[in-house]
């Protein structure tokens, strides 16, 4: 009765992993099908012939190396910025009494709760003084803006999540405030601050309405903005786009790949009785 | 090693009714203060404000002399044993016991020597590699009394270090507390919610309750001599029982709701007619024989050391505290007597007489 019962379980997540890395597979699987083959074999699992000719051209022949490395720049920038920014707020979240934090949980929610679209716009009018669009700081700017505020409560219910009693401990026994932050509480929100960064990494690779709106030139397009290049106005090329599509997912995976050590929870265990 | 003098304290919680009120306590050098009362009487919050963890609202701390109210916890030189044990869950033993020596940028060698000469005396030598999830209760505790003792700071403050044990390890631990006392003669500031934790381990116990002193004394005072009803009930288990009466001047004797009379051999100055509360302690009852006041048997729970009777006296419950062995059974009579000399008299604010 139990194996029957693992059996169904292990099936289930078997179905579960199938479907939604479908669309994952088709990817690869279009972006290795020469072009002939594309509508002919169109429905087969795997094309009878394959080829890296797609990859070969969008590596040699197009802007996508460029596109690329703008979204690195703007991703790893923005990660890197919100997440330290949401770890200091967080911090003080979680640990400070101060007058109006309510007020402050309370806009940073409310930031939240607006969709993107509406606020493009307004946004255009106020980076364009300043230069900043159809830049890449303009872009990172904006990212941070709009992914601080989850990160932030991200990084609050991290720090919540560990005692009190630490930090104090760390204090009695000599380090300032700043110190037992630095000794102590960050080594224990490694897992919290991984995850923070992989969501905010990417939340910016692949957002699109910003990338779209706020940059007007090649050279600073970001790779989603990008992939709308192999769509010309008599055809798509499909096994190039494909191709873009699975480079771009390789620092994504690569990126989830160095952190997953740390997302792994379980850093506190032995902190407290228990 | 230091006094620590704590001059009109107060604390109150932003907009909250004060926690603290008006606390002075003078602690001697190398005195082992205990700090006993009810869940919430802010026995930690005294506790913490001493470590500077909490600001102090009203009135100054001074340890060794020196006033402490501005100081940063890290610069009044005292070590904490948390509840909680708050180990560093990231660092190994050695490296926990070591972390204050190492923020003082203390030589190598002297390190090694604390850490040696304090883990040989916790008994922790074969642990100091492993990280603290890897150690039992018994151990973590072990590892943060380490963590205070490698110091040697101005005094020690322990927050109810061994209520998370269970209790041979906790008698265990309390011996051993007891003999590093001793050994250091440091001065220390012991919270605990265990009677005898508090008789056996303190210099002085100091009786909390609402945020408000209640008494100051040696064990055997508070046992002896508890100032008011509070500390007359809290010390001492089972607790004392009451009985309310009025004083009878003529008699010189407490009479019962009953009108039967209880003699008090000490010279007692009341208005004749005041009400008053007697207490006597379930172990000093006497049970059986011919005088004395009619009770009920309500329960009888065997500690194995004794029998603990739980009766119905003049429709009060009442407690004695027996060795013998006596057959007893529920419902059953047994006449109850309280020896003079073992009264305890309360005038009507509760406050002893005499
Ligand atoms: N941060 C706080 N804000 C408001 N009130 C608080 C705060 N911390 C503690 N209190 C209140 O202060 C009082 C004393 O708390 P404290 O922790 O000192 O009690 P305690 O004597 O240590 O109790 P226990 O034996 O349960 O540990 C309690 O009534 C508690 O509700
Ligand atoms: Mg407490």
């Amino acid at each position: 009765m139990r194996a029957i019962g693992t059996l169904a379980h292990r099936l289930a997540i078997l179905v579960y992993i199938a479907f939604a890395l479908f669309p994952l597979f088709w990817l690869v699987k279009v972006s290795v099908t020469p072009n002939d083959l594309l509508y002919s074999e169109g429905i087969r699992l795997w094309p009878s012939r394959t080829t890296f000719e797609h990859f070969r051209f969008v590596l040699a022949h197009s802007d996508f190396p460029l596109f690329f490395r703008n979204s690195l720049i703007v991703s790893l920038a923005t990660a890197f910025a919100a997440t330290t920014l949401a770890g200091f707020a967080g911090y003080a979240l979680s640990r400070f009494a101060f007058r109006g934090k309510l007020t402050v949980s309370g806009l940073l929610l409310v930031t939240q709760m607006f969709p993107l679209v509406m606020l493009v716009a307004p946004i255009f009018k106020l980076l364009s003084p300043l230069g900043l669009t159809n830049s890449l700081t303009g872009l990172v700017v904006v990212y941070v803006a709009f992914n601080v505020p989850f990160a932030c409560f991200l990084m609050q219910s991290f720090f919540d999540g560990i005692p009190r009693d630490l930090e104090e401990a760390a204090m009695i026994d000599g380090a300032s405030r700043f110190g037992a932050f630095r000794q102590i509480i960050l080594p224990l929100t490694l897992p919290g601050i991984a995850a923070t960064v992989g969501f905010v990494f990417t939340a910016a690779w692949s957002e699109m309405i910003f990338a779209l709106m706020l940059i007007s030139s090649n050279e600073k397009a970001t790779f989603p903005v990008g992939l709308l290049s192999f769509v010309s106005k008599f055809s798509v090329d499909f096994g190039q786009m494909m191709a873009a599509g699975v480079l771009a997912l390789i620092p994504a995976c690569l990126f989830f790949l160095l952190i997953q050590r740390y997302l792994v929870q379980g850093l506190t265990a032995g902190a407290v009785k228990g | 090693m230091a006094t620590i003098d704590i001059r009109s304290v107060s604390k109150a919680y932003g907009g909250h009714a004060p926690v603290l009120t008006d606390i002075d306590l003078s602690i001697r050098d190398g005195e082992f203060i205990v700090l006993v009362g009810p869940s919430g009487c802010g026995k930690s919050t005294l506790l913490r404000m001493i470590a500077g963890l909490e600001a102090i609202s009203a009135g100054t701390i001074a340890i060794g002399g020196r006033v402490v109210n501005d100081l940063a916890p890290k610069a009044r030189d005292i070590a904490m044993v948390f509840q909680s044990y708050a180990l560093y869950p990231h660092m190994t033993v050695a490296e926990n016991m070591t972390y204050s020596l190492r923020l003082k940028k203390t030589p190598r060698a002297t390190v090694a020597e604390k850490l040696e000469a304090a883990s040989r005396k916790l008994g922790l030598d074969a642990f100091l590699a492993r990280k603290p999830k890897a150690l039992s209760g018994g151990q973590r505790q072990r590892v943060a009394m380490g963590r205070a003792i490698v110091r040697a700071p101005k005094a020690f403050l322990f927050d109810e270090p061994l209520s998370n044990l269970d209790a041979r390890l906790r008698e265990q631990m309390r011996a051993e507390i007891r003999k590093l006392h001793a050994g250091l003669g440091a001065t220390s500031i012991y919270v605990t919610h265990d009677q005898v934790e508090a008789m056996t381990l303190a210099d002085r116990i100091v009786a909390m309750h609402g945020g408000i002193i209640q008494q100051v004394g040696s064990p055997l005072d508070l046992y002896d001599r508890p100032a008011n009803l509070f500390v007359a009930g809290f010390i001492g288990s089972p607790g004392m029982n009451f009985l309310p009466g009025r004083w009878d001047a003529g008699a010189r004797a407490v009479r019962l709701s009953d009108d039967s009379a209880l003699p008090v051999e000490r010279a007692i100055d009341l208005p004749d007619g005041s009400a008053v509360t007697v207490g006597v302690r379930p172990e000093h009852v006497g049970l059986g024989g011919d005088g004395g006041l009619a009770a009920a048997v309500d329960l009888v729970e065997p500690t194995g050391h004794g029998i603990i009777l739980h009766l119905r006296l003049q429709d009060q419950p009442f407690k004695a505290l027996t060795t013998d062995r006596r057959y007893l059974t529920p419902q059953e009579s047994v006449r109850v007597t309280m020896p003079a000399d073992r009264l305890h008299l309360f005038d009507g604010n509760g406050d002893r007489i005499a």
